[in-house]
């Protein structure tokens, strides 16, 4: 059994496979990857570099939008 | 006429009508609206992808960003740190360097907090980013988001979404005197003869989000909105008539019977 971890994504705690990669994340929660930008622990992810970042325990991930606004 | 663009950082624009995507009752609404304005820059914010909802409807399937040019705003950032992270995840998303800048510092009226906003255009340009700035209508902090790199002065009318119409109609004037910057009157705006009233000062443009969205008919609004953007736009390029205390008769003395 892989060991499962705790991060935060948009603010709320979530449990993952240890490892996990970032690009895999993303496609289970299918996030349209064109329309978002994604923070990693406050840094901004090259959406090119996905496949290539192991989440580990307690990353801080944000994955935003554009929504309206004034 | 002379075809008369909008022109930012060396873009050009047909509409001198920016307008705001929030506060509609709906991404239908608000898709309509912003197509009855004919405005060819809208503004967008910056928020969390809700991440357990995933069929809640994004903006960019009802507002196509390659036919409208988006405007990334930091609406509901009160320092620079917060501006500055929101307008870099903004250009990640999609490559966005024009971008407005606004920098609250008061939660009731929503004035800018100058300091911040001062600071932030220019880390913001030394980065690469055009920005458009929403500031007071103060010109000598006008004058230091120029020297700073500024792409556009956006001075408030009144507070945003306050519909008072231009409250300081001298500083406005005074702006549009020192600076060749776009000057886009931003904020404040109530009804449709107040965006006249921007372009009569000679400003570039106006951007206008409440008056439309919270207008009771806002398809009507919005198309008032786009008429009074022109006829202001018409009535400075015509150069209106001095002032007078005294009147002066319209018809001919001669021939009088």
């Amino acid at each position: 059994m892989k060991k499962k971890i705790k991060i935060k994504i948009n603010g709320k705690i979530n449990k993952i496979y240890d490892k996990t990669k970032l690009s895999d994340l993303i496609k289970n929660l299918e996030v349209p990857l064109k329309k978002v930008a994604i923070e990693l622990n406050k840094e901004i992810v090259d959406k090119k570099n996905i496949n290539k970042i192991n989440l580990k325990v307690n990353d801080e991930i944000e994955i935003v939008h554009f929504i309206g606004g004034g | 006429m002379k075809r008369d663009k909008l022109t930012i950082s060396k873009k050009q624009f047909n509409s001198r009508l920016i307008v705001g995507t929030g506060k509609y009752k709906s991404m239908t609404e608000c898709a309509k609206a912003i197509n009855i304005s004919e405005a060819d820059i809208v503004t967008v914010a910056v928020r969390r992808v809700n991440i357990t909802d995933k069929k809640k409807p994004l903006l960019m399937d009802y507002i196509d960003p390659k036919k409208i040019t988006y405007l990334p705003n930091t609406a509901g950032c009160f320092n620079s740190e917060e501006a500055l992270r929101t307008l870099r995840l903004a250009r990640e998303i999609g490559g966005w360097k024009l971008v407005k800048l606004e920098v609250l510092g008061d939660k009731k009226n929503l004035f800018p907090e100058m300091i911040e906003t001062l600071k932030s255009t220019e880390i913001l340009t030394k980065e690469g980013f055009k920005v458009m700035v929403y500031c007071n209508d103060d010109p000598l902090m006008a004058k230091r988001l120029e020297n700073v790199g500024a792409a556009a002065i956006m001075p408030l009318a009144a507070p945003i979404g306050s519909g008072l119409g231009i409250l300081n109609k001298i500083n406005i004037q005074i702006i549009r005197d020192q600076t060749k910057l776009p000057l886009i009157i931003d904020a404040g705006l109530g009804q449709a003869s107040d965006a006249t009233i921007a372009m009569e000062l000679g400003c570039d443009g106006v951007l206008v989000n409440t008056a439309i969205a919270k207008a009771k008919k806002p398809f009507e609004m919005a198309k008032a909105f786009k008429n009074a953007v022109v006829a202001g736009r018409q009535s400075f390029l015509s150069g209106r008539i001095e002032k007078k205390v005294m009147g002066s008769a319209s018809s001919p003395k001669k021939g009088i019977i």
